[in-house]
Order: C-alpha cells, then sequence, then structure tokens
C-alpha cells in the first residue's frame, strides 16, 4: 500500500479559489483561452426557411421522433463525437409548434436559400471586427448528434475570417466569424429519451471565434464583453435572454483545449476558467501519478465481474431498488488507482465525477448516485459487501472496485466507458466538450467535436459575394465601440457617460446630434445625459425612434428640445439643492393623474427636474408615493 | 497535366501557374490577407472565378483568383470518403435475403462534379453502415444500377425482373431492391406485371434523407424491407417505406396501389384507393389486409420481361389541342393513356384526333388525374363519347401505373383485342373491385378534430 501513496501537493493540498491566483500563477500553469461567442441576428426569419424568428412557446401541436447514426466526413473519416453519441441510443422527441415550424425544421423538406438580410448582417459585423469576408460563400453541415437538431447537423458557413479586437492595450485575434442556425431549445434529457422545442431551430446567428490570447479568467470575461458590446453596437443582433451564448476554450501547458458549452452569463466565465485550469492541473498530477506507477492504457484490461448475484441482498437502498426491478450490477476493478479517486479536480469535485459523468451521459444510466466506489470512504455498501466484491473481482483491499447498476445494455456499455476514461487518464486529459454548471464548475457533456464533423452542404450551391455587395455594407459601417469611445471623449463627455453611451444602441443618435451644423456647440456631456436618461423614451420602437428624429430636427432648427433642455447651453444645468428638488417634486406629483404607472409618472414629473437632479433619487420618492 | 477537377480560366490559369492540383495543402495569398487549407475540387455549376479550400476547421471557403498573389503547397492530402465495407457475417439458419442495388438516394453521397448528391454506394458499403442486417438475414448484394430513379425505364425494368426471376430460381428467401424514390412507384408497378406469382416478397426501398445525413430514413428503411423480405409472409411486389415522417414504423404498400405524393417528406409513399397491406417496425410485420399472396416454399415464378416503349401518358389539362395528340399518332406511338379531368374526361376538340387514334391502332386508355376513384364514363355524355371512341376505361388503375401496364401488355401482343383482355384482368390489385372508405383519407389540417388527432400521434 505505501507505495501508492499520494505524495503530489497538487492532490493533496486544498484547491486555490478562485481570486488567490496572481496573473503570475496562470502564467506559472500556462493558461490560455479562447472564446466562441454566439449571438441570435435581430432577423425577421429564419435562415433556410419562411419561418418567423424570435417567437417561442410553451405549448405545442404536434411532436416527431427521430434517431441518429454517425456519418462520414467529407474527409472520410467518422468523428469522435459522433460515435460516442450513437452509444447512447436516444430516442429524439421534437415539440412543433404550426407557426414557428415548418417542413424545412423537421428535416421533412429541403433549405430554402439563405436569408439574405441576416447574411448581410454578418457580413456587416464582420467588416466591423476588420475581418477578411470571404469571395464566396460555401455553407457547411456540421454534424450534431445530441439531438439538438432534426437534420443531425447544423448549416453553417464561414463569412470572414482574421481579425482582431483591442483589449486593455493588446489585440485579440479573431479566427473567423460564421453564420449558423441556432438549435432547438431542450426540454428534458432523461435516461435515453430527450425532448426538444423547435422553436427556435433554424434562426440566424452568428459565431465569433478568437485565438486563444486571452491568458486570465478575467481576460475572458473582458473579451467577451468587447465582442458582445461590438455586436450589439451594430444594432443587428438579439439581445436579452437566450441571444448571446458563448464557449469557452481552456487549456494549460501540457493540457488539452477543453470547451466549456452555453455560458449564457459572462459573468460566471471568470470562476469556470480558473476551475477548469485547476482541473487540467489535477488531471495531469493524476497522470504523472499514475504512469510512475507504470499504468498505462495497455495495462488496463476488462476485470469487470457480474455481481448481480453477490449483491442481492444489499442493504444499500439504491442498489436494492435497482435489484428489485431485475437490473444488473458490474463491479469494474481498478488496479493502480489506489487513493486517487477522492482526489479533488474541481471545487466540491473528486476524480471520481470524471467516471460519473461518462456513465451518466454515454450509458444514460442518470440517476444519481450511477456509480459507487469502494474508496470513496462514504457509507454505502457494508465492509462484507465490498469485501465479497473485491473477492469477485481479485483485488485487495484499498484497491478502487467501481459498483454501476442498470439494465445489461446500458451496464455493459457503463463498464466499457469506465475503462475508456481509466486509459484516458493514463494519457493526460481527454478532448472533450463539458458544461458549465452553476456553482463554477463543469461536468462532461461529450467527445470534444473536430474538423472529422464538417461536410459540404450539397443541397444548397456557393454563393458569391459581390464586391458591389461588399461595398455597399462596408461604406454603411458604424464605428466600434472602441471607436465611439474615443469619440465621446475627445468630445468632453466624461467617462461614465462615455462607456456607458459608447455601447449604446443611442450613441447613433448622439452622432447624427453632434455631427449637425450646430452640433459642435452642444455641451455634449448633457446631450449623453440626456440620451442616457431612463425617462427618455427608448429607441425600441418606431414611434420612439420617430421622437428622438424629431428631436434631432428641433435642435437642427435651432429649437428646443421636446424635453425642455437647451442643448446649445454651453453651461451645463444649474444643479438644485435636494429641498429645492423635492418641491418641484412635490407639485408634479400633485398634478399627477392617479391612473399614470410608476414608469408613465416619471415623465411629467421629470418635467421641470431633467438634468438638475438625480433622476434615480427621483425615481426612489416617486416609487415611495405612489 | 496535374488534376485540377472542375476547374476553369481563370481560376484554372492562376492553379496551374503554381502547380496548386487539388487536394493540394496550401497557404494563399491574397491582397487582403492570408488562407490556409486544402485545395477542394470544383463543381462543374459553379462559376470560373472561385477557388474553393478547405480550411483546418473543416470550413470550406471560396477566393476570388483574381486576388490571388501566391500560393505555396505545404504537402497534400486526398478526401477518401469509404465506409469500411465489411464482410457480411453469416448465420447458420437465418433466411437468405438478395438486395438489388440501382442507385438512388438511399445509396447517395456527394459529388464533386456537381456538388449535389449522386448515387455511389456500393451495397456492400451500405450494410457496413447499417450493421443491425446482420441480425436479421444472411444478406447477398448485387449492384445492378447506378443511377438516380428518373433514369431508370423499361430496360432497367427487364433487367430487374430477370435478375429478380434467376434469384428466385436459385432459393432466396426474399427480394429486396434498393430505388430511387422519385420512380419506385413505376418500377412497382413494372415488377407487379413483370414478377407474378413469386414464392417471395420482392420488397422496394429507398430514402428521402440520403445515407450522408446523421437523421436519414435510409438505415430503418434498409432495416424494415429486409426484415419484411427475410420474415414476411406476403410474397408480393410491395414498397417499404416511412408510414409517419417518425422514425417509428414503415409500411407496405402493394405494388401497383402506391404513389409518391409528396417531393420531400419521410412519409411520401401512400396507398390509394385502398389502405397498405402491413405495418413493419422492429418486431416485425403487422398485416392490415388478409387478400394477400403468401409465401410459398417452391421456386417457381412467372417473369413476362417485355415492354414496347412507344406509349405515352398524357396528363389533360383544359384547352389542350388535338396535335397532342396527333403528333402521338405521327410519331408512330402504339399506345395513350389519358389521366382525364373528374370521371374520365378531355374537351370535344380532342374527339377528333381520339378518332384518328382509333383509326390508326393506337389503343387508348382513360384513367383520373383526380388519383382516387374509378373511371365512370356513363354519368356523363363526354364519357359515353368517348367510349364511341375506341378510349377505354381502366377503373380505378393510377395513371403511372396504367401506362406501365399498356407498355407491358403491348410488349407481348399487337392485337389490341388482347390488349385489353390483359388491360383489364387484374394482376396484382391494380384495379380492385372495390373501394373501401378508408382508401381516402385526406385529412385537412387546422380542422379541430384533425388537429386534436394529430396533437395524439406521430406524424
Amino acid at each position: 500500500m505505501a507505495k501508492y501513496a499520494v505524495t503530489n501537493p497538487v492532490l493533496t493540498d486544498p484547491l486555490p479559489i478562485y481570486g488567490s491566483w496572481t496573473e503570475e500563477d496562470y502564467k506559472d500553469v500556462g493558461l490560455i483561452s479562447g472564446l466562441e461567442v454566439h449571438q441570435q441576428l435581430l432577423s425577421v426569419r429564419k435562415l433556410f426557411c419562411r419561418c418567423p424568428a424570435g417567437i417561442y412557446s410553451k405549448v405545442h401541436d404536434a411532436e416527431i421522433l427521430r434517431h441518429m447514426r454517425p456519418t462520414l466526413s467529407e474527409m472520410g473519416d467518422y468523428d469522435g463525437t459522433a460515435l460516442m453519441e450513437f452509444k447512447t441510443r436516444k430516442e429524439i422527441t421534437y415539440l412543433l409548434k404550426n407557426e414557428t415550424v415548418c417542413t424545412y425544421e423537421m428535416d421533412d423538406a429541403p433549405p430554402f436559400e439563405i436569408d439574405e438580410l441576416a447574411l448581410d448582417s454578418a457580413i456587416y459585423i464582420s467588416m466591423m471586427m476588420g475581418l477578411q469576408v470571404v469571395d464566396e460563400v460555401h455553407i457547411a453541415r456540421k454534424q450534431y448528434l445530441d439531438g439538438s437538431i432534426p437534420t443531425g447537423f447544423q448549416r453553417t458557413a464561414i463569412i470572414g475570417v482574421t481579425g482582431s479586437i483591442p483589449l486593455n492595450g493588446k489585440s485579440i485575434a479573431i479566427r473567423q466569424l460564421s453564420i449558423e442556425e441556432d438549435s432547438c431549445r431542450e426540454v428534458q434529457d432523461q435516461g435515453h429519451d430527450m425532448i426538444f422545442r423547435a422553436d427556435r431551430l433554424g434562426m440566424p446567428l452568428i459565431e465569433t471565434v478568437t485565438d486563444p490570447d486571452m491568458k486570465t479568467p478575467d481576460e475572458v470575461a473582458s473579451a467577451c464583453e468587447v465582442i458582445r458590446q461590438l455586436n450589439r453596437a451594430t444594432g443587428l443582433v438579439r439581445t436579452g435572454c437566450g441571444a448571446g451564448r458563448q464557449d469557452v476554450n481552456v487549456s494549460i501547458t501540457g493540457g488539452t483545449r477543453i470547451e466549456i458549452k452555453g455560458v449564457s452569463s459572462i459573468k460566471q466565465i471568470p470562476v469556470l476558467v480558473h476551475n477548469e485550469a485547476l482541473r487540467q492541473r489535477a488531471l495531469l498530477a493524476i497522470r504523472d501519478e499514475l504512469q510512475g506507477r507504470g499504468i498505462t492504457e495497455e495495462s488496463i484490461v476488462d476485470n469487470s465481474v457480474d455481481v448481480t448475484e453477490l449483491l442481492s441482498g444489499t442493504g444499500y437502498k439504491f442498489l436494492s431498488k435497482a435489484l428489485d426491478k431485475g437490473m444488473v450490477v458490474s463491479a469494474v476493478p481498478l488496479s493502480g488507482f489506489e487513493g486517487l479517486l477522492v482526489v479533488p479536480t474541481q471545487p466540491r469535485t473528486a476524480f471520481l465525477k470524471e467516471f460519473s459523468d461518462r456513465v451518466r451521459v454515454v450509458a444514460c444510466i442518470d440517476r444519481l448516485p450511477n456509480l459507487l466506489s469502494s474508496t470513496e470512504g462514504i457509507e454505502t455498501l457494508s465492509s462484507s459487501e465490498w469485501e465479497k466484491v473485491e473477492k469477485a473481482t481479485g483485488v485487495n483491499h484499498g484497491t478502487p472496485v467501481l459498483i454501476v447498476w442498470g439494465n445489461k445494455r446500458d451496464v455493459k456499455t457503463a463498464t466499457a466507458e469506465i475503462l475508456i476514461r481509466a486509459r484516458e487518464a493514463t494519457v493526460g486529459i481527454p478532448e472533450e466538450t463539458r458544461q458549465s454548471l452553476v456553482d463554477g464548475t463543469n461536468g462532461f457533456e461529450r467527445i470534444l467535436p473536430g474538423a472529422s464533423r464538417m461536410y459540404p452542404d450539397t443541397d444548397l450551391p456557393p454563393e458569391v459575394l459581390t464586391s458591389e455587395r461588399l461595398d455597399k455594407i462596408r461604406s454603411s459601417l458604424v464605428l466600434t465601440p472602441w471607436q465611439r469611445l474615443e469619440l465621446l471623449k475627445n468630445d468632453g463627455v466624461n467617462d461614465d457617460l462615455a462607456n456607458r453611451l459608447s455601447i449604446n444602441q443611442l450613441f447613433i443618435l448622439y452622432k447624427e446630434l453632434r455631427d449637425l451644423p450646430d452640433g459642435k456647440n452642444f455641451n455634449h456631456n448633457q446631450l449623453a445625459s440626456l440620451l442616457l436618461d431612463r425617462d427618455c423614451p427608448r429607441p425600441k420602437s418606431m414611434a420612439a425612434l420617430q421622437w428622438w428624429r424629431d428631436a434631432v430636427k428641433d435642435v437642427a432648427d435651432g429649437k428646443n428640445l421636446a424635453c425642455g433642455i437647451w442643448l446649445s447651453d454651453n453651461e451645463p444645468l444649474a444643479q438644485l439643492e435636494e429641498a429645492e428638488a423635492k418641491e418641484l417634486f412635490n407639485k408634479a406629483v400633485a398634478e399627477l393623474d392617479d391612473s399614470l404607472s410608476l414608469q408613465a409618472a416619471m415623465r411629467p414629473v421629470m418635467e421641470n427636474l431633467r438634468g438638475r437632479f438625480s433622476g434615480a433619487k427621483i425615481q426612489s420618492w416617486l416609487q415611495e408615493v405612489k | 497535366m496535374g488534376d485540377y477537377q472542375g476547374y476553369r480560366t481563370p481560376a484554372l490559369e492562376v492553379l496551374e501557374k503554381y502547380e496548386a492540383q487539388i487536394w493540394s495543402d496550401v497557404t494563399i495569398t491574397t491582397d487582403s490577407g492570408n488562407f490556409d487549407g486544402l485545395i477542394l475540387p470544383r463543381s462543374e455549376t459553379a462559376d470560373e472565378k472561385h477557388i474553393v479550400i478547405k480550411m483546418i476547421t473543416g470550413y470550406n471557403v471560396g477566393l476570388l483568383c483574381d486576388k490571388i498573389t501566391d500560393i505555396k503547397i505545404n504537402g497534400r492530402r486526398e478526401a477518401n470518403y469509404k465506409i469500411p465495407e465489411k464482410e457480411f457475417p453469416y448465420t447458420e439458419g437465418q433466411p437468405r435475403v438478395k438486395l438489388f442495388g440501382t442507385g438512388g438516394t438511399i445509396a447517395s453521397r456527394l459529388d464533386y462534379r456537381t456538388g449535389a448528391v449522386i448515387p455511389a454506394f456500393s451495397p456492400g458499403e451500405l450494410y457496413g453502415s447499417v450493421p443491425e442486417l446482420a441480425d436479421i438475414c444472411n444478406l447477398e448484394t448485387e449492384k445492378l444500377y447506378g443511377v438516380f430513379s428518373e433514369n431508370i425505364g423499361h430496360e432497367e425494368w427487364i433487367g430487374l425482373a430477370n435478375a429478380i426471376g434467376a434469384e428466385i430460381e436459385k432459393g432466396v428467401d426474399g427480394i429486396v431492391v434498393g430505388h430511387g424514390t422519385d420512380t419506385m412507384h413505376h418500377t412497382a408497378a413494372a415488377l407487379s406485371f413483370m414478377v407474378q406469382d413469386s414464392p417471395v416478397p420482392i420488397v422496394m426501398v429507398g430514402s428521402q434523407r440520403s445515407s450522408d445525413r446523421p437523421s436519414s430514413d435510409a438505415a430503418i428503411n434498409l432495416i424494415n424491407a429486409t426484415r419484411t423480405a427475410a420474415t414476411s409472409d406476403i410474397a408480393e411486389v410491395m414498397v417499404c417505406m416511412f408510414g409517419p415522417t417518425s422514425d417509428q414504423y414503415g409500411l407496405l404498400h402493394r405494388g401497383t396501389r402506391v404513389r409518391k405524393m409528396h417531393s420531400s417528406y419521410r412519409s411520401t409513399f401512400r396507398t390509394l384507393s385502398d389502405i397498405p397491406l402491413a405495418m413493419i417496425d422492429k418486431n416485425g410485420v403487422k398485416p392490415l389486409k388478409q387478400d394477400y399472396k403468401m409465401r410459398r416454399p417452391d421456386n417457381n415464378v412467372k417473369i413476362t420481361p417485355v415492354f414496347d416503349d412507344r406509349v405515352s401518358l398524357v396528363y389533360y389539362y383544359p384547352g389542350m389541342k388535338p396535335d397532342i395528340i396527333d403528333s402521338l399518332i405521327a410519331n408512330d406511338y402504339k399506345g395513350i393513356v389519358i389521366a382525364g379531368t373528374g370521371l374520365g374526361h378531355v374537351n370535344r376538340p380532342l374527339y377528333d384526333a381520339l378518332d384518328r387514334a382509333n383509326e390508326a391502332g393506337v389503343a387508348v386508355y382513360m384513367t383520373v388525374q383526380t388519383l382516387w376513384g374509378f373511371v365512370q364514363m356513363y354519368v356523363y355524355e363526354t364519357g359515353r363519347e368517348l367510349m364511341g371512341l375506341g378510349v377505354v376505361p381502366t377503373a380505378n388503375m393510377l395513371p403511372e401505373v396504367a401506362y406501365v401496364k399498356l407498355g407491358w401488355a403491348l410488349g407481348q401482343t399487337d392485337d389490341l383485342k388482347e390488349v385489353e383482355k390483359i388491360m383489364l384482368s387484374p394482376v396484382s390489385s391494380e384495379i380492385t373491385e372495390r373501394e373501401p372508405h378508408n382508401g381516402y383519407l385526406l385529412y385537412q389540417g387546422g380542422i379541430p378534430e384533425v388537429e386534436e388527432f394529430t396533437s395524439r400521434n406521430w406524424k
């Protein structure tokens, strides 16, 4: 036993939590990270059919059932992910709503021509990032056998390659921007049954891929923020819940590119990146430990034993219940893994979870706990039962034995998968796509797909992007957020307002106003402040836009703005004392129509206060009285 | 001379200048930046100005050749799109099934020449990708043709009939024919007439989504068809394709009553004016009709592999001019099947032409373009007049089936009386005595009770 004592401090010391590491610490482990930022385009229709985009519903009119089989890539290879997904033998149900799904999404009709407006938007954003736009767009099929797309592939095309964005004085390389179809929304994934809603399926989105240029977790979040802001600055993308999602790629020196999929909030990114760096650091230490013990891929053999009979009288309730249902139990000894299954790989997560995750995803044994380890140190089987299992598998006490149960076919898959994962541990870190979990850790989702899942879409011909089309788009480009920031600062707008306005849609109006013949005479700080005033109409509706256009026109005509602020006044408005403000407020409230909502009431209340006193404060007063 | 498949001048000149043949791993310098990738063949239908490369990510992009200032060749890597062809395992005691390949979507893959899909898989590759077939039968395969079904005609029908006859005589337990779906019902009808009294099932199968797609219906259709051929006691020519669009069960349609009814749906095949013979899924065949011909232990079969292709199918439209009929007479056609309106009608201006056809000894038969229902030429005066001109009603034979049967009948005899006898004697339910009420079920979407039904059942 002594020869297998774990001494590597990486495996024995407490894990450093996020926040405790410096830039230097990340440099020591060699952290690099890249992003794949997805953002839905603000289109009326879906990308390859004429269904409306952006209409979600919780009900459906019909269901269809599909299965997926792996197919070859254009280069003649099978993709590892596809083969893994095939092992899961999923029954996939799609929920269809008549209004949002046609025969195309059902994969019962070929695609229609690509939505040219969405394509223009993707070209536009590519140009904003300084990417080289391709001359001819080739639509590809990217295999997804996880069920999220009924065809089993996503139609996608590269629009631009090789550009960059600035980040804190350095430059982050943008590898490519593609346009693609969004996938279905998952409703349920239990055992071998999956359910998806098809309403989101086929909506156009763009994916921006960076090089792995980020070296700290915080830098990854900042880069994501810049890309998100750039997308939004164009006004061509959807915003709000689910409209933007990102995959974060992480690796450390000696590690492997791991893709953490579907991170919906930028705030989550730093902790996820940190924890993945820890996981890779631990897995590499485990590999070194195994190699030191002489354990190799070849030395790990299948010594699993069916212990269904042996454990028939167990008092461990999860197992006894399963046995009552006629399930079988397999015991898989892992010689050479002594002391390793319990070492932490991420906060609150031991190495054992790597095995449990594979069993959950690949064998679809997803009721937890889905496996037990003889060395876990928690109350599961009795010690006499463990002794029997150890005897049956021919190992000494202390050598871990994993126990997995379920129906015969799934247990066979699970046993094979445990051995596959054990062999991978001797090599290093398996290439995986991992899901982000709410506690900042991540879990196995599938084997990382590669170029082998690409296949040209034979249903649509390549589309040439004419120079006329590209020139027209280029001539209409707006300023990027970082160009806007520079302009605002040069105009004398204070840092806070400049930061906010540079990523706001209303910047476009700001620019229209300041570019007016006498625009240079405006108080630009005042204008920025007014534009960001929550009380002014947001530019979401046509009516609101018109309000602003009228305002612009009024100013151009030398009139007051509709909301009563002199923009050409070089002096900032005199700020009111709180008492004066309160007096004006009380007067306005007394004249208020009681039927007005809180939001609607702000407008008349602000009439004589705008620009002269804190809007937030006034809002809080109003909340009190309403 | 290098391999620059599909490229034409000016793109070809650029590639030749740098000797960058297809499958070269290259770095292309353009005036807007560099691109790394593999030069792919170019589709002949795409323009002559762009060069296609596959980037390391697997994505393809096209580059305008005018922009290219240099191509550096780093290596070469050729695509090898080939499903591992495994030898089919032999299991003692399993039925012997023969699979004939003719092409079509069930066996298609990417073609660089056109950029679309072509029929290319050998039947061997087919079961290399569908190993489940080994649990059903001992399969033998033979590639007879490799074409899309629109290119299948009477010569292929005759070839297939003869090949099937030979297999049956050798004692096979069932036949599967892989076929493109577009004209599968024509071939099914032809085989129904050319191969009669088969002792074993003859099952035609195809797919609506090509087998290079993960959600293709090819595998399930092939499994269902093979199971039918191996185990079913229905010894008829059938089409085996999806029942609903869901991966749930297949339907076995009689070869003379089946028709492709949707350009792209998986569940495109429907039995018209009758119900399908049976349902088929992983649990086996579940008959829906009882009047089918039973499997027999003998090796006897009647093969009549003849066809006269001087037959036309004329789809009548209002305002049709007599020259359509006259041109067929002038071109020595021997038979015309009309898909008439309603109960079997055409307009008055055609009468004289039909009379001339009759005089010239052209056999003219009437079917209905409504597809469902019987021809009935007594109800209206037009029908009676047409019959007076020698037009023969064909009861509820489908127009395409009548076309195939007329060519087959004329292939056997020139005697029009004899032809009429053959045409009107049902061989395999191409004419039925009666049409059951559920032989015509076209439920209208949107209606509450239909919506309620569709919300509860697989589509």
